[in-house]
């Protein structure tokens, strides 16, 4: 395997991108609350539209570039304290390049999209300058050239996320689910940053920047077993923030956010970002083929734990939430696999159908008045043309129909995992019966929602309306992405070839992917697309044609269902285990140490002081002949001290 | 001096000391000062000490001990029923005087180091002439003390003016 | 030649200044006390002229005489107060005179 040659050229604008967001987020705060809606409408989505056209430049420029350059642009020094010094820079290559235009592109038509469907909320300004901060983040995160950078815009998607999912904090429930996002990320966090230590630990002699080349180039150095604890935990910190498991449990309960919120933050961006981090951080776990294995691992049965899950919600966002963990084990076992360009690809390709999908349901919630139950729903697809259409091309690209985005994306991924020394044919299995899974519960949703009668109650039913052009506008873009999205990544003897492949080629390293024969290739294509269309047909039979069904086979499975629909009791289980015994805890640490021990000693301490005086100040009689006493007595003392020695 | 000389002084000192302490009346305890400043000031006068035996008789006795019985006489008070302080103290006090002159006596009796010059000086020797008298203490006074003596007058002003002050009848 | 040894005459010095000290802490009478007092400042001085003799040098008379300066000067201040505590408390016994207390 070849390290990629990574030629850095010097340019003085990447600034601009983070800059507008910011620029936003100052508005937004500071100016925003004062005047009407109107500025924050145009200011808050122009800042990330900028952002987006700066980085289309810079992409333009990294394309002229010979393959395998980047873009460096050093601002500052940051931390500069014995041995490490760390700048303020930041880099674009292939894969930023990438990763900038979906975060900003889809940020963009997301904050659109926002302003149609924020148009009543009170706390207009507030909810942009979130957003903002959030794509200044996330902006941050991927555009770093160094691994204290990223952290920071890692910390900064956990902030976010924390701010938005608790929006409306009034309600109670909203808040605990953002803290209980902030305190899990949290959890994943620390071994990110054990991870880092020990990188930095463990990088030799000499001043240390901590910048993606230099790792690069020492990585060989680092004895395998520390690198393999190195990778483990700088992936525990990805399956907190990418919600695999067992850090995942956030991410249903962070649909008490606004619905673009989940869009944007839960499917599209920041979850991405675990999977960000393995691909640029490529060079240690490629030397470290234990993690490789446990990532893949991890990421497969995430898929199909989650896609399990998924079959019984009846909540529009829970089913899309438990999604979209599903999908992004598919990631993770891209990553885990070796195929890196495999995971980015389908990391983009679900950015663009997942984002539809979530704003496609937030569409249905808006016009349905609020209601997210899809018991209550059905028949909307006469209602709400444009959201039904767009949603359909979401949904055939999800669930991998052959000839849409999400097709080419898995696929690549299942022929890596089938193929690869890290993976087996095992681990395709698994995939494959996800991929089934996923299918199912996807056209489940579908028609529940829009086929079928309403089940929708009088008054819901009167206000059905198609929503603005704010929201249809970015619903349409996107699903113009989710079908040809996927062309750019086709499989290699195929027209154009993996296009999507070559470009990131220089970053990776033409290394890992493993090459299968064209057979088994076709193979594996024709069992992923029949699974497809085998969970359309079963979903199909159970919601169109004979309703019945599923409930008389929910009440034959019995104990079966109960476990599956009340997700597995793993939020139960980890109340019992982790959260109950924490509370005892401070609960003790504030009543019986806090209260008594500490505050006892501070306040004991001066109620001693305050005895004590008591008693003393009794000597002061007054009288002065007593106190010549004393003095004779003293006097007395040292002379005879000194008089008899 | 002579020691049957320095017995009689001795008793007769003591005697009116603690006639000083013990008296009941204010003004007889004061008469009893005057005769202990008498007597101290034969004392002086047999030690070559002439220029001090007189100021003692002139200002001590003379000036100090008539400011305190004008004093007496202006308060005019009244015959107390207890004259002393509560038993307890006097005992500490008689117990703690009686350590204390045990200490100060062992120092009298031994010194802690030998006096520097012992031979030319001492008790039985002659004292150099002009010992004690007036030119020769006011010869010191003006040369290697005339710091202290120049103090000593600014004292005496701050005293005159305290006093004035503190006894008048009305603030200023 | 017989003579008197200082000894005698710093053993006659003490005496009276423990009689002068006792005075002072047994006596109600605050006159009394300064008298008292009085009586330890002339034991001191006599044993300052028995040593000035003994030494034959006339510091010690000359610090006599600065003791004197500053008896009168403490002694007409002092009656000073007295006389203006007796105006406000109408009392000189010590023992009534308390107000400092805890």
């Amino acid at each position: 395997m070849h390290e990629a040659a990574t030629a850095a050229t010097q340019v003085n604008f990447l600034w601009l991108i983070p800059a507008f967001p910011a620029l936003g987020v100052l508005f937004n705060a500071f100016i925003g609350n004062r005047t009407g809606k109107r500025p924050v409408s145009l200011v808050a989505p122009g800042v990330v539209g900028a952002a987006f056209i700066t980085g289309c430049y810079a992409f333009t420029q990294v394309l002229s570039l010979p393959p395998g350059s980047a873009l460096v642009q050093r601002l500052w020094p940051w931390i500069w304290a014995g041995t490490l010094h760390v700048d303020v820079a930041f880099r674009i290559d292939a894969l930023s390049a990438v990763m900038v235009l979906i975060v900003s592109g889809v940020g963009f038509l997301i904050h659109v999209y926002s302003v149609g469907y924020m148009a009543k909320d009170t706390s207009y300004a507030r909810y942009f300058t979130y957003l903002n901060l959030f794509t200044l983040a996330m902006l941050t995160l991927v555009m770093a050239d160094n691994l204290p950078l990223l952290f920071v815009g890692w910390e900064g998607v956990g902030l976010c996320s924390y701010l938005l999912i608790g929006f409306w904090f009034t309600v109670e429930a909203n808040a605990i689910a953002g803290k209980k996002a902030f305190v899990v990320n949290r959890i994943g966090d620390a071994g990110f940053l054990l991870g880092i230590f020990l990188i930095f630990w463990n990088l030799g002699a000499g001043v240390h920047s901590l910048s993606f080349s230099e790792i690069a180039t020492h990585a060989k150095a680092i004895p395998a077993s520390t690198l393999t604890v190195i990778t483990l935990l700088l992936f525990v910190g990805a399956t907190g923030k990418s919600a695999q498991l067992p850090l995942y449990v956030w991410l249903p309960d962070a649909m008490a956010g606004p619905t673009p919120v989940s869009a944007l933050i839960h499917a599209a961006t920041m979850v991405t970002a675990g999977v960000y981090m393995i691909a640029r951080l490529h060079m240690l776990y490629v030397l470290a083929p234990i993690s490789m294995v446990v990532v893949a691992t991890v990421g497969v049965l995430t898929a199909l734990f989650a896609a399990t899950i998924g079959l019984m919600q009846n909540d529009i966002k829970k089913v899309l939430a438990y999604s979209t963990i599903s999908q992004l084990g598919y990631m993770f076992v891209g990553v885990g696999v070796g195929a890196f360009s495999a995971g980015i690809f389908h990391l983009m390709t679900h950015a663009f159908f997942k984002g539809l999908l979530f704003l496609g349901a937030g569409s249905v919630i808006h016009g349905m008045s609020g209601e997210q139950d899809m018991q209550k729903m059905g028949g909307l697809r006469a209602h709400q043309p444009i959201t039904f259409w767009t949603f359909v091309f979401a949904t055939l690209a999800i669930t991998g129909i052959p000839g849409f985005s999400g097709f080419f994306s898995k696929d690549e991924i299942l022929a890596q995992a089938f193929a690869s020394p890290h993976g087996g044919p095992w681990l395709w299995t698994l995939g494959f019966i996800a991929a089934g899974c996923t299918s199912f519960y996807m056209f489940r949703l579908l028609f529940l929602t829009f086929f079928g009668e309403c089940r929708a109650d009088e008054h819901t039913r009167h206000h059905i309306h198609e929503s603005p052009l704010t929201m249809t506008v970015p619903l349409m873009i996107l699903a113009v992405l989710s079908v040809v999205g996927g062309y750019v990544g086709l499989p290699a003897h195929w027209l154009s070839g993996n296009v999507f492949g070559k470009f990131l080629e220089p970053v990776f390293g033409a290394t890992e992917e493993a090459h299968l024969s064209v057979g088994t290739e076709y193979m594996l294509m024709a069992a992923s697309s029949a699974v497809a269309f085998v969970g359309l047909a079963i979903a199909y039979l159970f919601y169109i044609k004979q309703p019945g069904l599923p409930f008389l086979l929910a009440y034959q499975a019995g104990r079966l269902y109960e476990l599956i629909y009340n997700k597995y009791y793993v939020d139960e289980l980890y109340d019992f285990l982790f959260v109950r015994p924490t509370v005892v805890f401070s609960t003790w640490a504030w009543q019986i140490f806090d209260l008594g021990v500490i505050d006892g000693l501070v306040n004991g301490t001066a109620e001693a002081v305050e005895v004590n005086s008591g008693l003393w100040r009794r000597v002061q009689t007054g009288n002065a002949q007593q106190y010549a006493v004393s003095m004779l007595l003293g006097a007395t003392a040292i002379l005879a001290y000194y008089a008899w020695r | 001096m002579n020691p049957g000389l320095f017995c009689i002084l001795a008793v007769l000192l003591v005697a009116s000391a603690l006639s000083v302490i013990l008296q009941p009346s204010p003004i007889r305890s004061a008469l009893s000062l005057v005769v202990t400043l008498f007597l101290l000031a034969v004392t002086f006068l047999l030690l070559d000490a002439q220029l001090i035996a007189a100021l003692q008789v002139i200002v001590y006795a003379g000036a100090i001990v008539v400011l305190f019985l004008f004093v007496i006489m202006l308060l005019n008070l009244q015959e107390e029923p207890r004259v002393m302080a509560r038993f307890g103290t006097q005992c500490a006090a008689v117990l703690l005087g009686s350590l204390f002159l045990l200490a100060l006596v062992r120092f009298a009796v031994a010194p802690l180091r030998p006096p520097a010059s012992a031979a030319t000086a001492g008790m039985a020797a002659a004292v150099p002439p002009g010992f004690g008298s007036v030119a020769t203490l006011a010869n010191l006074l003006f040369t290697h003390f005339l710091l202290a003596f120049e103090i000593t007058s600014v004292l005496l002003l701050v005293a005159i003016v305290g006093a004035v002050v503190l006894a008048k009848r009305r603030l200023v | 030649m017989n003579v008197a040894p200082i000894s005698w005459f710093l053993i006659l010095g003490a005496v009276l200044f423990t009689i002068g000290t006792i005075g002072v802490l047994v006596r109600r009478n605050v006159i009394v006390i300064f008298l008292s007092i009085e009586l330890m400042l002339n034991a001191v001085n006599l044993v300052f002229v028995s040593f000035a003799r003994q030494l034959h040098s006339m510091d010690g008379q000359v610090v006599v005489f600065f003791v004197m300066t500053v008896a009168a000067a403490e002694a007409a201040v002092g009656l000073a107060i007295i006389l203006s505590v007796f105006r406000n408390r109408e009392t000189v016994n010590v023992d009534e005179l308390n107000l400092l207390r805890w």
